[in-house]
């Protein structure tokens, strides 16, 4: 079965959606974070979804349990390089992300984590 | 609708030289056609009767079917370019009506003897310039709206300039009246210029905006959500007292949101957030 | 109303609903359609296509490349011939979900397109159009 592939840099974990997501695909990476995140304690998760033309609300919903469910494993989460197109349709949508972290592109992300996990 | 004859199709063909240069000399007479090009023009009277006569070749007069695949896509182009030219309806129609006179003229040497299907044959004829007419005009009022589409879309693009203040901070001054396509098509762009400059602050100034409705207050809200959502964050400056009262009153949620009474405080928040101060230099 | 082209497929597994998102981007290019308003109409695809799978028990989509003066659309229709929504007026409210979901499917495409129409009867089936111009 087909998995989108998680890296690991150091405390980091990361995630870039590079395929159209079936729903399985997005509950088997919801899964294997949880895991991953537990099996490496690792402090940050940055998911790179700039390669999505489209994000429903099942792939919202995943966003938002993933970043739920690291924060309960004291990780912090971030979604990185949404397009202009995604995040307006989301907001008609009324999938808001209320909880989610977000930033421009990665390398704003791994600031934004890096502050974050300092802080720690 | 009466058929066609294919006596009348044989007509058409055995004489249409004749049948073109009396079109010419009436469409001359006409006036109107000055500024298209003679040799266009003569290209086009030929083109318009060879495309006559293979329409006409199976006696089909519905000219939806596919023997008059060729005389339609003749008819688009002819349109489109009259329209391109800046010339009204009537002219580019006048076009098509103006090879009446003729062809009845030769219809009637044809028939001369037969009253009753000449009547037939001219009605026929007369139905069929007429429908061609007709789809001439409706393709040249679909050219004309394309253009008119086209501008307005120029037009909103020009009236939405969105300016960088700073290194990454970005400016949207809006004036005048904003209609909901027009915030639509302006939050776009300032999306769009979001991601192409990487800039985190995004500034919405309203100074210049008289009032705002609930659509419009809406979209800005939902402009503000999807700016967060892409990762940067956006003030909105220059809320006069009256869209201020506008929105409170619409019971409209402007949490989360930060606002500023001017574009400078707005840049002054912005410096302090990217970790710059301003001094004066002594 | 003019029907430029038209085609049928089917939406009955999960990859079914990949396959009815790509089928409709690319027909919104076929189109010209704006980005934005691509975005929009595939995902609201995105939503009723699994709606078929999971409610419906599987279904088909037909899509419409349709024009209509100087505009030109997309129109889609799901149906299936599964359960039926009994109550579309509660079917229709933001946050109502009989499963899983977050309630955001039905009242979420409507608000991504032009029109939306809703006609399902119990223990036969639900049929849902949209339709999006450019």
């Amino acid at each position: 079965m087909d998995r989108i592939p998680i890296l690991r840099m150091g405390e980091f974990l990361l995630v870039t959606i590079q395929v159209d997501m079936h729903d399985q695909l997005a509950m088997t990476l919801q899964d294997d974070l949880a895991e991953r995140i537990s099996a490496t304690s690792a402090k940050a998760v940055l998911i790179d979804i700039s390669a999505l033309d489209m994000v429903d609300s099942f792939i919202g919903r995943m966003i938002g349990t993933i970043s739920g469910l690291s924060r309960i494993m004291d990780a912090e989460t971030v979604v990185v390089g949404m397009q202009p197109a995604v995040a307006i349709t989301l907001v008609e949508l009324g999938l808001e992300l209320p909880g989610v972290s977000t930033a421009l592109n990665v390398e704003r992300g791994m600031q934004l984590l890096r502050a974050r996990v300092a802080a720690q | 609708m009466a058929a066609l004859l294919q006596r009348t199709t044989d007509t058409i063909t055995r004489n249409q030289a004749e049948l073109l240069s009396s079109w010419k000399s009436d469409l001359q007479n006409l006036g109107g056609y000055h500024n298209v090009k003679p040799e266009e023009l003569a290209q086009q009277t030929v083109d318009f009767i060879r495309q006559l006569i293979s329409g006409t070749a199976d006696g089909s007069a519905d000219i939806n079917g596919p023997a008059w695949d060729g005389m339609r896509l003749y008819l688009e182009k002819l349109s489109r370019s009259r329209a391109l030219l800046g010339m009204d309806s009537q002219q580019t129609a006048g076009f098509i009506f103006a090879i009446k006179r003729p062809l009845m003229a030769l219809l009637q040497s044809e028939y001369a003897n037969e009253p009753a299907v000449f009547a037939e044959q001219l009605w026929a004829v007369s139905e069929l310039i007429d429908s061609l007419g007709l789809y001439t005009v409706r393709t040249f009022q679909k050219s004309r709206e394309e253009v008119i589409k086209r501008q307005q879309e120029e037009l909103l693009e020009l009236s939405t300039p969105v300016v960088k203040l700073w290194d990454g901070v970005l400016a949207l001054p809006m004036i005048g009246t904003l209609d909901s396509q027009r915030t639509q098509v302006v939050m776009e762009s300032l999306l769009q210029r979001i991601v192409d400059t990487g800039s985190e602050i995004a500034i919405i100034d309203i100074t210049g905006v008289p009032t705002v409705d609930t659509l419009v207050a809406q979209h800005l809200l939902k402009t503000v959500t999807a700016i967060r959502l892409m990762g940067a964050d956006c003030i909105i400056s220059g809320v006069r007292p009256q869209i201020a009262q506008t929105i409170v009153h619409l019971g409209l949620d402007l949490q989360g949101i930060v606002t500023k009474a001017s574009l400078a405080d707005a840049l002054a928040l912005a410096l302090r957030r990217s970790g710059l101060t301003v001094t004066k230099a002594v | 109303m003019i029907v430029r082209s038209s085609g049928s497929q089917p939406v009955r597994l999960e990859q079914d609903v990949v396959l009815a998102r790509q089928t409709v981007r690319k027909l919104t290019q076929e189109c010209a359609m704006r980005l934005i308003d691509q975005t929009k109409l595939v995902t609201a695809v995105s939503e009723l296509a699994r709606n078929t799978v999971v409610y419906g028990g599987g279904g088909d989509m037909d899509w419409q490349l349709i024009e209509d003066g100087t505009r030109v659309g997309v129109r889609l229709t799901f149906r299936d011939e599964g359960p039926g929504i009994a109550d579309i007026k509660l079917a229709m409210t933001d946050g109502w979900t009989s499963g899983s979901g977050l309630g955001l499917g039905l009242t979420g495409a409507k608000r991504l397109v032009d029109e939306f129409e809703l006609d399902s009867t119990v223990g036969a089936g639900t049929r849902i159009t949209i339709t999006r111009w450019t």
